[in-house]
């Protein structure tokens, strides 16, 4: 009897909630697999992508981005043996799904920790809480391929922005993973989205782009080009986030800084009277 | 805000004739914002009155004050007395001018009216069962009728806060009408007795009620609540005068009365007529102090502005 | 009849300027090399000579800084900066008038807001961080929050010693020391403030002023030996400095412009809606970053509103900075006049109507009547770009998505107003405005405990309250 023949899967891109192949045709070979090459015209569609889905995701209530966030542990969690037969080691998916699960159930509550009335000197109703910044670029880490882009991803939507991410350009197929994973978990089709490719072609364009709110540069390991990132991204005053050092330990409390770091504050005065 | 618009003048006369139009009138306008209104009066208090322009302000002030006595202790002795202040109210320099009305109780006016007669001060009479309100209609009317027929030119009367709180807007606005037409020529001063509504909101209403219904002045308040006159709430009425005047050419003044003790209080008002209304309401004609103790003080302050020297409450008579 | 107000001059006896000043480095006064004038804008008369900092003279005052960190201010217990910050609160509270005065004639602005608002706060603002010094790890930033370093602190004219109470006193109580950079046009209250920090004795090198322009401030931010940098001006220069930090680690907070939308809705309380809209751009001469420089007025009201805009800014008292009764004092200097007339000029030739009330300007000093451009479109450049002056520009609205589209339509997104009486619309509008500070039924308001900063182009980090003291702890 002959063995079967295997189905091969194509890994894609991940824009606006669908797999598109890059425009430009391009493909490399990584991880004995092709995977799309992306251009500054694919990191262009997915910062539209990201922009058009900034009003829903950012206007959904916290419970409902926190229940959403949940699902996908719990999707993730299905599909524990298809990272590991991609090489993820099984307690970095096992973590993986415990860092959604982790920030899901912030969703509701960094607006109580991190905002809150102030009790200024006059007849005024005061409050100060936090919104997403909007559409978020994120340089992956290089590693760990999956944790280290939860570790990302999860604290930059869990507040409601949305990001286009540039994925380890040496390990993009545990990224192209979750992002099936991310496109059946209910996430709004544009929340997330991912290129595969050289960072350095997607990142200047992503950096440099006036309609980018925010910067992490998280796996950005070569310094001159971190430093060229946060130059450019001062062009429309981007809050950037810098480089996590490459001996980061992904798996420790991730703290709040990564969430914080990716809002505004703001502050509603109301007068009090009759 | 559609009450101050030009094309609603011709239809204002026609409020009173339904108590739903006047609900409706009354509640469309602008809401005060207590917070807003309360820093505006207070930055106003804030002007700096010196030298020549205080002399101006005290001369004014005096000129405006309603020389008012309303105790149930005052004789024919005692108003008499105040009639002759009112006249001359620092006999010792002939160049301070005289006050702008006597205000006393119905029973009191034959007594003033006496003293003023031929003089250009003014005699006002509270009327309609001050200061509660609480009479029959009829009552309210005779009263009034008999203090015009004993010699008062203004009428002070108090609104039927009751009816008014209650939202009874046609009430309050037939009892005014009434009122006005018992006054004859005598000019009415409609009182709000601020003190009790509440909100700003209810001022401005209140403002406007007394207005369409006819009112030549509205007053802040009795004097008899524990609540008086306010910046704030005279900001409020002047803004509503200011309004009325757009809306349907017609002037009314505005008078606060109690708690406006001294000079300096006295300034804080005529500044915020001032810089609210402008110079049209800046007159005894259109603006009044219903005061007792005011009238020393600013008396006091033009001596030290005349000498240089401050002077004491020996130096002027109490009443 | 007419009642004119008589003059009320505010004595300024009670300052003492002298000829010229050094720097405040090391907890004393050096005398430099480069002086330059520091003028009354609304006499052109100079009112002293100041130091203009060069490299060197950063270098020794960002050592200083360091020194003084790394020996006393570093190691020192917050309870301990907690009492520095309380006595220079207490001293500036007793010298509120003295500096009120110097601010005015350093400045421009008018005494009755630099003696009932910028002192009032810049007390505060010390008074409410010095309580912080010894309670950081209950600020929400982890158990033991470390501050950066030194902080080099660039600041700008238009509040110059409240701006520099916003960024000493979070630094100081986080633990870090400063070097500070005042305004050129407006270095003497900062100077002044020097002396406080003598006579409360704070340790030597805590606090350096170093004075002078663009290139000391080029200098102070691009030092290497700073660690934190916190600037407020404009956004050009905020995105230089953005940039020139790229790479340096060094930890950033921008405060810069803006082009709020002060919006007023047909059921607003009109009355504080026009005290307002007033407050809001004619307030410091419209020198305020949160100005509310775009008033979007819905059409069906636009009417009744621009006639009390008028008949209010008919009102306002233009004139002599110290007299108690001015409104509007001078523009700060001729740089910024000029700028103003050359955005108004644009927007009279770019089509919109302009109008100011009748109004006397002094003959010497640097003047601006309080102007309102009505028929503006979103395309005018009185409309999209900072004009930081009494300059109002006037659009309309016809529904509340188009009030929050226009309001958003902007790179900046520091502050906006909203009017109504209507609750739920305060809230639906806020929730949608692109801005830091949302003034609802009210403009311009300002406290120690409340953040303040912006989205966008208008700067990252919060200055006040909490929140500012991210920008000067390790989080």
């Amino acid at each position: 009897m002959s063995e079967r023949v295997a189905v091969r899967k194509t890994y894609k891109l991940f824009i606006g909630g669908k797999f598109p192949r890059s425009e430009s045709g391009r493909s490399y070979l990584v991880q004995s697999a092709n995977v799309s090459l992306a251009s500054r015209k694919d990191a262009r569609d997915a910062v539209v992508a990201a922009r058009a889905a900034v009003k829903g995701w950012s206007g959904a209530t916290a419970y409902n981005r926190g229940q959403i966030l949940y699902r996908v542990a719990e999707m993730l969690e299905g599909r524990r043996e298809q990272f590991v037969a991609l090489g993820v080691p099984g307690g970095e998916v096992d973590a993986a799904v415990d860092r959604w699960v982790w920030y899901a159930g912030w969703a509701d509550k960094l607006p109580q920790v991190y905002g809150g009335a102030n009790p200024v000197a006059g007849p005024y109703f005061n409050l100060s809480a936090p919104e997403p910044t909007g559409v978020v670029a994120v340089v992956a880490p290089e590693s760990p391929a999956l944790l280290g882009l939860v570790g990302v991803i999860a604290p930059a939507i869990v507040t409601g922005n949305t990001v286009v991410v540039a994925a380890s350009p040496s390990a993009p197929l545990a990224a192209v993973t979750l992002a099936e994973v991310l496109a059946t978990s209910d996430l709004p089709g544009g929340v997330v989205n991912l290129l595969t490719g050289r960072i350095t072609e997607t990142a200047p364009t992503l950096a440099a782009h006036l309609d980018v709110n925010a910067i992490d540069l998280a796996g950005v390991t070569d310094r001159e080009l971190a430093t060229e990132l946060e130059a450019g991204a001062a062009e429309n005053l981007k809050r950037v986030l810098r480089p996590v050092p490459a001996d980061h330990d992904w798996a420790g409390d991730p703290g709040l800084g990564r969430m914080t770091a990716l809002l505004e504050t703001k502050t509603v005065w109301h007068p009090k009277g009759v | 805000m559609t009450a101050t618009t030009t094309s609603a003048r011709s239809d204002l006369s026609e409020l009173g004739r339904s108590e739903t139009a006047l609900r409706t009138f009354l509640h469309g306008l602008p809401g005060v914002d207590q917070v807003g209104a309360e820093q505006r009066a207070a930055q106003l208090g804030t002007r700096s009155i010196k030298t020549t322009a205080k002399a101006q302000a005290i001369d004014l002030a005096i000129r405006m004050v309603d020389l008012t006595t309303l105790e149930g202790a005052d004789t024919p002795g005692k108003v008499r007395a105040l009639a002759a202040k009112a006249l001359r109210p620092d006999p010792a320099d002939p160049t301070c001018p005289h006050v702008g009305a006597v205000c006393v109780y119905p029973a009191m006016v034959p007594h003033v009216a006496e003293v003023l007669r031929g003089s250009a001060v003014h005699l006002a009479s509270v009327a309609t069962a001050f200061p509660s309100g609480q009479a029959p209609l009829d009552v309210k009317l005779a009263d009034t009728r008999a203090a015009v027929a004993a010699g008062a030119d203004e009428i002070d009367m108090v609104i039927n806060r009751g009816a008014f709180l209650a939202g009874r807007y046609a009430e309050v606005y037939d009892e005014i009408v009434a009122t006005k037409e018992a006054c004859g020529d005598a000019h009415l001063k409609v009182i709000l007795e601020t003190g009790e509504l509440a909100t700003y909101d209810n001022v401005r209403r209140a403002s406007w009620l007394g207005m369409l219904a006819g009112g030549d002045f509205i007053k802040t308040s009795t004097g008899k609540v524990p609540v008086a006159a306010t910046l704030p709430v005279t900001l409020v009425m002047l803004e509503a005068v200011r309004d009325f005047r757009a809306a349907t050419g017609r002037q009314v003044g505005v008078k606060p009365a109690g708690g406006i003790k001294n000079t300096k209080d006295a300034i804080k008002y005529l500044v915020m007529v001032n810089e609210t209304v402008g110079g049209d309401w800046l007159s005894p004609d259109w603006f009044r102090f219903g005061a007792s103790s005011l009238l020393n003080d600013l008396l006091m302050q033009r001596t030290k502005l005349t000498t240089g020297i401050y002077s004491g409450p020996d130096y002027f008579t109490l009443d | 009849m007419m009642f004119e107000y008589a003059p009320a001059p505010e004595s300024r006896a009670i300052v003492d300027i002298r000829s010229s000043y050094g720097l405040f480095i090391d907890g004393r006064f050096v005398d430099g090399e480069n002086l330059d004038k520091t003028v009354n804008p609304a006499t052109e008369e100079v009112l002293a000579e100041v130091t203009w900092a060069g490299a060197q003279d950063v270098d020794r005052a960002v050592r200083a800084a360091r020194k003084a960190y790394d020996k006393v201010w570093g190691p020192m217990p917050g309870r301990d900066r907690a009492k520095y910050l309380y006595r220079i609160a207490r001293l500036i509270q007793e010298r509120s008038r003295e500096l009120a005065v110097l601010e005015s004639l350093d400045n421009g602005k008018p005494i009755r807001e630099s003696r009932d608002v910028d002192l009032p706060l810049v007390a505060a603002h010390f008074f409410y961080y010095a309580g912080w010094a010894d309670k950081l790890p209950y600020a929400g930033f982890g158990a033991d929050p470390r501050p950066l370093g030194v902080a080099a602190q660039v600041i700008p004219w238009n509040f110059p010693l409240l701006m520099l109470a916003w960024k000493v006193a979070p630094a100081l109580a986080a633990g870090n020391t400063v070097v500070l950079k005042p305004a050129e046009t407006t270095p003497l209250t900062a100077l002044l403030f020097a002396e406080i920090c003598q006579q409360a004795d704070l340790p030597a090198g805590v606090v350096n002023i170093v004075t002078g322009a663009g290139d000391t401030g080029r200098a102070l931010v691009e030092h290497p030996g700073v660690d934190k940098v916190a600037f407020t001006g404009s956004t050009e220069v905020g995105k230089a400095i953005a940039r020139s930090v790229a790479g340096t680690g060094k930890k950033v907070t921008l405060e810069l412009g803006g082009k709020a939308a002060n919006i007023v809705y047909d059921d607003a309380p009109v009355d504080q809606a026009v005290e307002g809209i007033v407050n809001g751009i004619f307030f410091n001469q419209g020198h305020v970053c949160c100005a509310g420089s775009r008033l979007l007025v819905q059409e069906n009201v636009a009417e009744q509103v621009l006639d009390a805009l008028k008949r209010r800014m008919a009102l306002l008292r233009v004139g002599d900075p110290l007299d108690k009764n001015t409104d509007v004092g001078a523009i700060n200097s001729a740089a910024q006049l000029a700028r103003i007339r050359e955005l108004s000029d644009a927007g009279a030739a770019e089509g919109a109507q302009r109008w100011s009330p009748p109004c006397e300007l002094p003959e010497r000093g640097f003047w601006f009547a309080p102007t309102i451009f009505t028929g503006v479109t979103q395309a005018h450049r009185v409309a999209r770009e900072e004009i930081f002056g009494p300059v109002l520009s006037v659009l309309t609205f016809r529904t509340p998505a188009e009030a929050v589209e226009k309001a958003n339509n902007t790179p900046y997104g520091l502050s906006a107003g909203i009017w109504t009486d209507k609750g739920s619309r305060i809230l639906w509008t806020a929730d949608r405005l692109r801005a830091g500070v949302v003034w609802a039924n009210t403009f311009n308001k300002f406290d120690p405990t409340s953040p303040f900063g912006g989205y966008k182009e208008s700067g990252y980090g919060r200055e006040g309250g909490r929140h500012g003291l991210e920008g000067y702890l390790n989080v």
